[in-house]
């Protein structure tokens, strides 16, 4: 079992980044209602409309925060537990922002 | 016996695709709640990531598949609008959130099911990936560790979750207004 020493600072960094990303979906459905201007601005292609940048915007902030968090926390041991809260924490709040009458709350 | 390419690609993005995705998670489920070092030996515990591992990577690629497939091949086919503002009296079968929005008993489909499914489904994918990655860094690690195992089993929750509810909300709309 040789993985079982590796440091937990990998783990922060995945489940970090990850939460980052879902709660980015949130926060960019909610803000296209908010705002009509960005609806366009996120219409990377016309056929899907916006939905293609409210996917693509948070899924490459994912990967970069995942490879930027990576480095800096892989190689160490950190406090699990609080960057898991601050995990779910963002997982809630994106799918509190991505349920419809949430975000329609904001619709202009 | 004849599926336009439309229905199959909608059959393949929701049933196919769905399917696959529920197997991996009823099988990484039961693997991630077991792996812990009391329950099993260290050659079970090796034995059960391997298998952790097909799982939950092939979870994550179903993800990923269903939500491309459905976001770039499906929904612009949902969402396509129809060559006349006026859509009373006219056949909107080709235009399925049209005819949805036509109706105000149908409309919801759109406003609530659809509008929550094309977000939320995208969940999957990255945390599924997020999960496969984890079990893929820590191997047998991970039943020495419960708080990550919880965090990665929880994570695997969510991630179906989310699937669900697009898969559920997809297969209700497909039912009231079909991609033809």
């Amino acid at each position: 079992m040789t993985s079982k020493a590796r440091p937990n600072g990998a783990a922060a960094a995945a489940v970090l980044s990850a939460a980052i990303g879902v709660f980015l979906i949130g926060l960019l459905t909610t803000l296209a209602e908010l705002l009509p201007g960005l609806k366009g601005g996120l219409t990377f292609w016309a056929p899907a409309g916006p939905l293609s940048g409210k996917t693509a915007v948070p899924v490459g902030i994912w990967l970069v925060a995942w490879v930027g968090l990576h480095r800096a926390l892989a190689a160490s041991d950190v406090n699990l537990a609080r960057y898991t809260r601050w995990a779910w924490v963002l997982i809630v709040l994106g799918l509190v922002l991505t349920f419809p009458p949430v975000f329609e709350a904001f619709a202009r | 016996m004849q599926l336009s390419a439309r229905e199959l690609w909608t059959v393949l993005h929701g049933l196919v695709f769905g399917s696959l995705f529920l197997l991996a998670f009823a099988g990484g489920l039961a693997g991630l709640y077991s792996l812990r070092p009391e329950w099993v030996t260290v050659e079970g515990l090796r034995e059960r990531v391997r298998r952790l591992l097909a799982g939950t990577w092939l979870m994550a690629l179903v993800a990923w598949v269903t939500v491309i497939s459905g976001t770039y091949i499906v929904y612009p086919w949902y969402r396509a609008t129809p060559p006349t503002p006026e859509t009373a009296g006219v056949d909107l079968s080709a235009y399925p959130r049209a005819l949805l929005l036509s109706r105000p008993e149908t409309a919801l489909w759109h406003r609530f099911g659809m509008e929550w499914k094309e977000h939320i489904g995208w969940f999957a994918p990255i945390l599924a990936t997020t999960v496969a990655y984890l079990v893929a860094y820590y191997r047998e690690g991970l039943a020495a560790s419960g708080s990550l195992r919880r965090t990665v089993l929880g994570l695997f929750v969510v991630a179906f979750g989310a699937a669900a509810v697009a898969g559920v909300f997809g297969a209700f709309i497909n039912k009231v207004a079909p991609i033809r």
